[in-house]
């Protein structure tokens, strides 16, 4: 379980969150959608420590993400986060990108990393490009890549930035099935996304964001059928 | 006019010696680039600390190393430092010049290969897991080492060329030392020397292609 409670932050002068309270439970999938600088890729990072907070807390399974006592190291390897940029290592072949962390993070031997890689490369498709390094991918199977390295890590919870928002529209299908197929899996993950008939179809909740607060939240034929917010309702008036 | 006769075997004569004189010239260079890189790794680290004192000292070493004359930094580690009391062999004022001159060109050529690896690629590794020397060792130095590897054999290639300063210091076993020295006994200035140039061009240019055959191994993407 993922508890946000009353988390601010600020960049500067700039307060990008403003007191979020929100919980997401094992096997849900929360998407999350508003406009640039709502602060919904800031509380992603900051959902497993990368960016520091102001105050509040975060709890991943009771642990305090921002607690000085928390190993972060350790922490993450229960939180994979895929970015928007793809973030392919450019010098390690696509299979050696996805078997790093397992080997050098999780200590396993070569060949248990590289099934394991096998496995997660398979299953988005990658099956046939293991060798290959990534500047030979497409922009689509570099970011299927990013999530399979994330997924090697055996996580808990997947965090995902808004990773179709870099791709050419002929690619963004492909990444959003695989984010279809990790849902049905059952995978607990939080969406920042601009994909709005993929919001409507995977999540169990759809939040909004705007200017830092979390506007709205409900489940998808909710959130999407009667908005309550002005703001949403102006928001999806625009993205229709 | 043009009254020198060519007189090449005495040159052809001297080549075992000037060949020994390469091994000193080559060792001179191997030498001073071990002690450049190493040098040059302390200096981006130090203008990376964030400490200002440590910054300004390795950024006015990479200034001076860059902006006076090579032969002025042999000078003063045979000469200059003699004021102090400090009295250096023609060895090895010569091998701190040229790296103390590498150094500097290498903590600059270091920096912008740092530079140029975006921030994301240690986001990528931290979100993994790794601790920020994990991501720097794993991700950033490999990637690093790729884009400072062309620019570092040039130094290479210079550091060989800059041994030839070691005459003005007094330095007499080296490829120029040596053929200087022949030259002083014989006047067959022109055949030696061209012969030594042949020799330094030979040198320069295998490590070139030995570099280039290196990368190419190494770095497949």
């Amino acid at each position: 379980m993922i508890e946000i409670q009353n988390v601010r932050k600020s960049f500067g002068q700039l307060e990008v969150l403003k007191g979020i309270d929100l919980t997401v439970n094992k096997g849900e999938v929360l998407t999350v959608i508003g406009g640039s600088g709502s602060g919904k890729s800031t509380l992603l990072t900051c959902i497993n420590g990368l960016e520091p907070i102001d105050s509040g807390r975060i709890l991943i399974d009771g642990t305090e993400v921002h607690a000085k006592s928390t190993d972060l190291n350790k922490l993450r390897r229960k939180v994979g986060i895929v970015f928007q940029q793809w973030n392919a290592f450019p010098h390690l072949t696509v299979v050696e990108n996805v078997m790093l962390a397992p080997r050098k993070v999780l200590g396993l031997p070569k060949a248990e990393a590289r099934a394991i890689a096998v496995k997660q490369l398979s299953h988005v498709g990658l099956g046939e490009k293991l060798d290959v390094y990534p500047s030979r991918l497409s922009g689509g199977q570099q970011q299927r890549m990013a999530i399979a390295r994330a997924l090697a890590m055996s996580p808990d919870y997947m965090l995902f930035d808004e990773v179709t928002s870099a791709l050419d529209p002929q690619l963004v299908g492909e990444v959003l099935d695989t984010l279809r197929m990790l849902a049905r899996e059952g995978m607990t993950m939080i969406c920042v996304t601009h994909e709005m008939k993929f919001a409507r179809e995977v999540s169990d909740r759809v939040a909004f964001f705007h200017q830092g607060v979390m506007m709205e939240i409900a489940p998808p034929a909710e959130f999407f059928g009667n908005p309550r917010a002005p703001e949403l309702q102006k928001f999806l008036s625009a993205t229709h | 006019m043009f009254n020198y006769t060519f007189r090449w075997n005495q040159a052809f004569n001297a080549l075992p010696r000037l060949l020994e004189g390469a091994l000193v010239t080559l060792e001179i260079a191997l030498l001073s680039m071990l002690i450049g890189i190493v040098i040059a790794i302390l200096l981006t680290g130090c203008r990376l600390s964030g400490n200002r004192v440590l910054s300004a000292i390795a950024r006015t070493w990479v200034e001076v190393a860059r902006n006076t004359p090579a032969l002025f930094q042999i000078y003063m580690a045979h000469f200059g430092l003699g004021a102090f009391g400090i009295h250096l062999s023609p060895y090895t004022s010569l091998l701190a010049g040229i790296a103390f001159n590498n150094a500097g060109y290498l903590a600059e050529n270091f920096r912008g290969a740092l530079k140029a690896i975006p921030d994301t690629q240690t986001r990528a590794g931290r979100s993994l897991g790794m601790p920020p020397i994990q991501a720097f060792r794993l991700i950033v130095m490999p990637q690093m080492l790729r884009i400072a590897f062309l620019p570092a054999t040039n130094q290479m290639v210079w550091a060989i060329l800059m041994t030839s300063l070691g005459v003005t210091v007094g330095m007499n076993t080296d490829l120029a030392g040596i053929t200087q020295e022949l030259n002083a006994r014989s006047f067959r200035t022109f055949e030696f020397f061209a012969m030594a140039a042949v020799i330094y061009y030979l040198i320069a240019k295998a490590v070139t292609l030995a570099a280039r055959a290196l990368a190419w191994r190494m770095f497949r993407y």
